[in-house]
């Protein structure tokens, strides 16, 4: 995560290439890596700009329609800047009944901020999501990589009292 | 054929197709949204649900949909079973949860298919109360209007532009409950054929932008069956017109030209007719260059005693009607009638004529392109030169994907399936161009190369089919390539081999010739097209016919001078004469008139001009590119003193006392004159049906029942209601009252049916769903296979050498800005650029100039041009390509050698600024 920023804003840098490149080895067409490459950028800039889905799709041999296509259809490829967390708060039926949705106010309450919207310091991108596949540890979020399961109102308080804050 | 049944009634249909279209052949209404009858089903809307039983006994059925269950002997179903009307009455409530009902401001309001739809299956109250998405519209140039709240996700925009017209810039966005069809930023739709999503769009996603600014229902318009005049290919055309103006141009379903689609030069190109520059008097030039308005009488008279001098000629014109160039030459006599083409178009259209009407092999018409299994194109940049053509390849490249889908027995319409299974393998289509084209995303090979090389290269395929003499190309790779190009038009069983007029070069025309009647001897069944310049081009090479000595060029004429009195026919003499020719026209010709619909350079000389009637306020005959003659009927009367050109000339001859028009009165008596002197051109009476053609007693009528205010329209000026205008030259009446129904194809004014208010209604018309129209085809075939079968092979074409520091001259022409009539439709002419010049990257190194510089070009007969530098990396080395038709490159010249040098004195263009780079903000 700590590359050197690209010294284009419009290009991509050695390593998203590289990284493409290895996944476009993998396919009978380049446009096959099409996700793999919107993640790939994803994961360097945290999110995937219009010059920068532009400039995969011209290495994929796409239109920059096509790929803003598959772009936008999954949830999880950010098409705008998010913080440098993003908060995936599980809403669907385990989680809603073991309490999500007073995590979810804590959290709102807590970070000023609703779902879709990111919190002023940059830090936290709040979004809802069907399922993280751990019911059974209910209720569940994502924060940044870190999988938090049975999550309580002290869990939540103890990630987000930080010093600096918002009602911290 | 099967046996089914729907509803207790039993029919017998054709074996494969689908229920739903099954259903609309038989008259029966069953809704649906994302099937189309040119692309297939795939079952996205779920709007075409019947009840199927399995047997007798099967008293519940299930739902299946229509689109996508072919029908098959003793197969049972219930379109009124009321499960099945439950589930479509609520599948239309779903898919407008969050339509905005705004169909009062909406330009598809009145001919909606989502309107007939809902009212069809008597969806009325909805039960949704939550909030409806609202999504942000984008700016898609000034050819097309979005509205994407109004999208119901049919997927038929994306489906149509992607998959049916190769067009990559239009996607559908995101998911679920926000689906957004749309481009990935705001700017100009790419496609050249992006005006149909008009009428592919079952709702008002996709408008026609000139008709939202300028609103008319399709009910209060009134409208006449027509041909597009924007390229030689002739599509048929629906022109609808309001106040005098016309509102918009639809699709007019021809099954053997254009079918479903039109492309965009045709279908917002028509805008010059409402140009407030257009002449609405005669015009009569006074000593001091200004010009009197004259009544008609007056300017007969002008124009009568100037025809009593000595030495009288006369122009025609390309995009004049077969009558009005015919009674021309009647005027003046043949020695003295010049057809209007310039030094280069002339030889290529007679050359193209001949070649067309002699060849052994099919001239096809666009839906015989469609049909096409290999293709070569010679030297022609079809997207740009006859667009409509380059959708049918793209159609034609697709036979084997259809093939594919037999062997595994799919039927046709499976859509999905078809391109799943067949994914990029295609027919073979091999371009030779002299620079990149649009079709190279789906051509097998495309090469560039000069046109004599081009020529050569047909040569070398020639040579490749009919071993001979050993004409090789001599280049080792493009010898490779003349053997696969051979062995794929060999496989095939319908190959096409496609040339024209755009290069100027008659030598690749003449090999394509070849080629096709090659192939013809080998035994499959061939096809020869060639692409031609405008509308009537080859109406005119028919009437001109093969002449030699008697055919002068035009620009010679004027330069020999000598002429007292010049008539010129809709055409304007600066497009087809060099700068030194245009200058001395006015020198050499003592009194110049000019009989046209438009503001030219050369009306703006005359000393009396005509105002003639545009073809959507006139009626005459076009024959196109493939010897197909078909009429266009006026929608409106002109305004004031227009007239038809042929009723100006007809008043002349008779005044003239010209023997063989002093029986000709009417319209239809020019025609069938016509038709009777010019063997070639004896079919043309067949085009449509003559004047006394009355369809359950009454002439075809041109406004809906629904036409309203009639009175309202004039009461500004006056509450009393004029008598509405007569016309007795056509079958059409300005009137609502008649029937349309059963009428012949070449006389349906519109397509309307109960219950069925938008384009959709055309099956009511059509035998069977996509079938040729129950009242006939419009036009007539002029060119049957004559067959000369002589298989006469030209000596090889000399090599291409490129020059030092020449460059050997290329036209290039643009689907907008090429035509000159279309190129004056206000919204093309915001996709237009000035005349240019294309060199190769490394001819800007060598002139030391870059994109946007000016160019000077010069010869021993060219001074004065000075062109705007475009680099074009694909263009051939030694070649420049000018913009051809563009004010400013009139007078080049295909195949000169000319020296470039930089202008020191250029002043270089602001950057471009189109509507687009502003991001849609007016």
């Amino acid at each position: 995560m700590n590359e050197p920023a690209p010294s284009l804003i419009n290009a991509l840098s050695e390593a998203e290439l590289a990284a493409i490149d290895a996944e476009i080895a993998h396919m009978p067409q380049r446009s096959g890596a099409a996700i793999d490459a919107l993640k790939i950028v994803q994961e360097h800039r945290g999110w995937v700009s219009d010059a920068s889905l532009a400039a995969i799709a011209d290495h994929l041999h796409m239109s920059a329609a096509e790929l803003d296509g598959i772009a936008t259809f999954y949830n999880l490829i950010f098409r705008r800047p998010v913080g440098r967390k993003v908060i995936l708060l599980c809403n669907s039926v385990s989680c809603w009944m073991l309490g999500s949705d007073c995590l979810t106010q804590q959290i709102r309450d807590r970070l000023q901020i609703d779902f879709g919207e990111t919190s002023k310091d940059g830090e936290y991108t709040l979004l809802p999501v069907t399922c993280l596949g751990a019911c059974d540890k209910a209720p569940v979020m994502l924060v940044g990589d870190d999988l938090h399961e049975s999550v309580t109102e002290d869990r939540v308080r103890e990630l987000f009292d930080q010093p600096g804050a918002p009602n911290g | 054929m099967a046996t089914i049944r729907i509803d207790q009634q039993e029919y017998t249909v054709r074996d494969g197709d689908n229920l739903l279209q099954t259903c609309l052949s038989l008259g029966l209404d069953l809704p649906y949204f994302c099937w189309h009858p040119a692309m297939g089903s795939i079952g996205a809307c779920r709007q075409c649900a019947v009840l199927q039983y399995q047997n007798e006994e099967d008293q519940r059925g299930r739902l299946v949909m229509g689109c996508m269950t072919p029908v098959s002997d003793g197969a049972i179903f219930s379109l009124q079973g009321d499960k099945a009307q439950r589930f479509r009455k609520t599948i239309v409530e779903s898919l407008m949860l969050n339509h905005p009902h705004d169909c009062p401001v909406c330009a598809e309001g009145g001919e909606c298919h989502l309107q007939d739809m809902t009212v069809m299956t008597g969806h009325r109250d909805r039960s949704y109360r939550g909030r409806k998405n609202t999504h942000r519209n984008q700016y898609l140039g000034p050819l097309i209007h979005h509205e994407m709240n109004r999208c119901i996700t049919c997927y038929r925009c994306t489906r149509y532009y992607r998959d049916y017209a190769g067009g990559t810039d239009l996607a559908a966005m995101a998911a679920h409950d926000h689906i957004y069809f749309g481009r990935h930023e705001d700017g100009v739709l790419e496609s050249e054929f992006a005006g149909n999503l008009v009428e592919v769009c079952p709702t008002g996603v996709f408008t026609d932008r000139q008709l939202v600014h300028q609103y008319t229902r399709k009910w209060d318009l009134q409208s006449a069956p027509s041909v597009c005049t924007a390229c030689a290919v002739g599509c048929n055309i629906v022109v609808g017109e309001r106040y005098g103006k016309v509102k918009r141009v639809h699709n007019r379903f021809n099954a053997e030209v254009n079918g479903y689609f039109l492309c965009d030069r045709g279908r917002f190109g028509a805008g010059f007719v409402n140009l407030e520059s257009r002449l609405e008097f005669p015009a009569l030039r006074r000593p001091d260059g200004r010009y009197d308005a004259l009544d008609h009488h007056r300017a007969l008279e002008h124009a009568l005693r100037a025809m009593e001098a000595e030495k009288v000629a006369a122009v025609g014109s390309p995009r004049a009607s077969v009558e009005a160039n015919h009674l021309l030459r009647l005027l003046v006599g043949n020695a003295r009638f010049y057809p209007g083409w310039s030094r280069g178009e002339q030889g290529a259209a007679i050359r193209a004529m001949e070649l067309l009407r002699d060849t052994e092999a099919t001239v096809p018409d666009l839906a015989q392109i469609e049909t096409a299994d290999a293709v070569l194109i010679l030297g022609e940049d079809v997207t740009n030169t006859s667009p409509r053509v380059a959708l049918s390849l793209r159609q034609a490249v697709r036979n084997r994907a259809r093939d594919m889908a037999g062997e595994l027995r799919l039927l046709p319409w499976q859509d999905a399936a078809i391109r799943n299974l067949a994914q990029d393998t295609r027919n073979p289509l091999h371009i030779a161009a002299v620079s990149n084209t649009r079709l190279d995303d789906v051509a097998a090979s495309h090469t560039c190369l000069a046109p004599p090389d081009i020529a050569r290269l047909g040569a070398a395929v020639l040579e490749e089919l009919l071993p001979g003499e050993g004409q090789h190309f001599g280049d080792p790779t493009v010898d490779a390539l003349a053997q696969q190009i051979a062995r794929d038009l060999r496989q095939a069983k319908r190959p096409l081999i496609i040339a024209g007029a755009g290069y100027g070069n008659t030598t690749i025309m003449e090999m394509a010739a070849e080629l096709a009647a090659a192939l013809c001897h080998g035994g499959c069944e061939a096809m020869l097209s060639l692409c031609q310049g405008e509308a009537n081009s080859m109406g005119l090479a028919l009437l001109t016919g093969t002449g030699g000595a008697r055919v002068h060029r035009l620009e010679d004429m004027i330069v020999q001078g000598d002429i007292d009195t010049l008539l010129v026919l809709e055409n304007d003499v600066e497009r087809r004469c060099s700068r030194r020719g245009f200058k001395l026209l006015r020198k050499h010709v003592k009194t110049l008139i000019t009989l046209d619909s438009l503001d030219t350079a050369t009306t703006s000389l005359s000393d009396l001009v005509l105002p003639t009637a545009s073809f959507a306020e006139s009626e005459g005959t076009l024959v196109n590119h493939a010897g197909r003659a078909q009429r266009y009927f006026p929608a409106f009367p002109p305004a004031n003193e227009r007239r038809p050109a042929w009723f100006w000339l007809l008043a002349l001859a008779h005044e003239r006392g010209i023997e063989a028009t002093s029986r000709l009165h009417q319209f239809d008596e020019i025609t069938r004159h016509c038709a009777a002197s010019i063997p070639a051109l004896a079919g043309i009476t067949e085009a449509a049906p003559r004047s006394q053609f009355r369809a359950h007693g009454l002439r075809v009528p041109r406004q809906t029942h629904r036409y309203s205010g009639r009175t309202a329209m004039r009461a500004a000026l006056s509450v009393h209601e004029p008598k509405q205008p007569q016309d007795e030259e056509t079958p059409l009446a300005f009137s609502m009252e008649g029937s349309q129904r059963d009428t012949p194809g070449a006389l349906l004014p519109y397509f309307w049916s109960p219950g069925w208010n938008s384009n959709q209604s055309l099956h009511r018309y059509q035998k069977a769903v996509g079938e040729p129209l129950r009242g006939g085809t419009a036009g007539s075939r002029l060119l049957y296979r004559q067959g000369h079968a002589t298989l006469e092979r030209a000596a090889m074409p000399g090599a291409f050498e490129p020059r030092e520091n020449q460059w050997y001259l290329v036209p290039r022409h643009a689907i907008f800005g090429s035509d000159e009539l279309s190129a004056l439709s206000p919204p093309l002419r915001e996709l237009t650029h000035p005349a240019w010049l294309e060199i190769t990257p490394a001819a800007a190194q060598a002139l030391q100039v870059i994109d946007g510089d000016g160019l000077i070009i010069e010869n021993e007969r060219l001074r004065g041009y000075r062109l705007e530098v475009r680099i074009n990396p694909s263009l051939v080395a030694g070649c420049a390509a000018y913009s051809a038709g563009h004010a400013g490159t009139f007078g080049l010249l295909p195949g000169e050698w000319v020296t470039l040098q930089k202008d020191p004195d250029w002043q270089r263009r602001e950057p471009a600024v189109i509507a687009s780079d502003r991001g849609g903000v007016a």
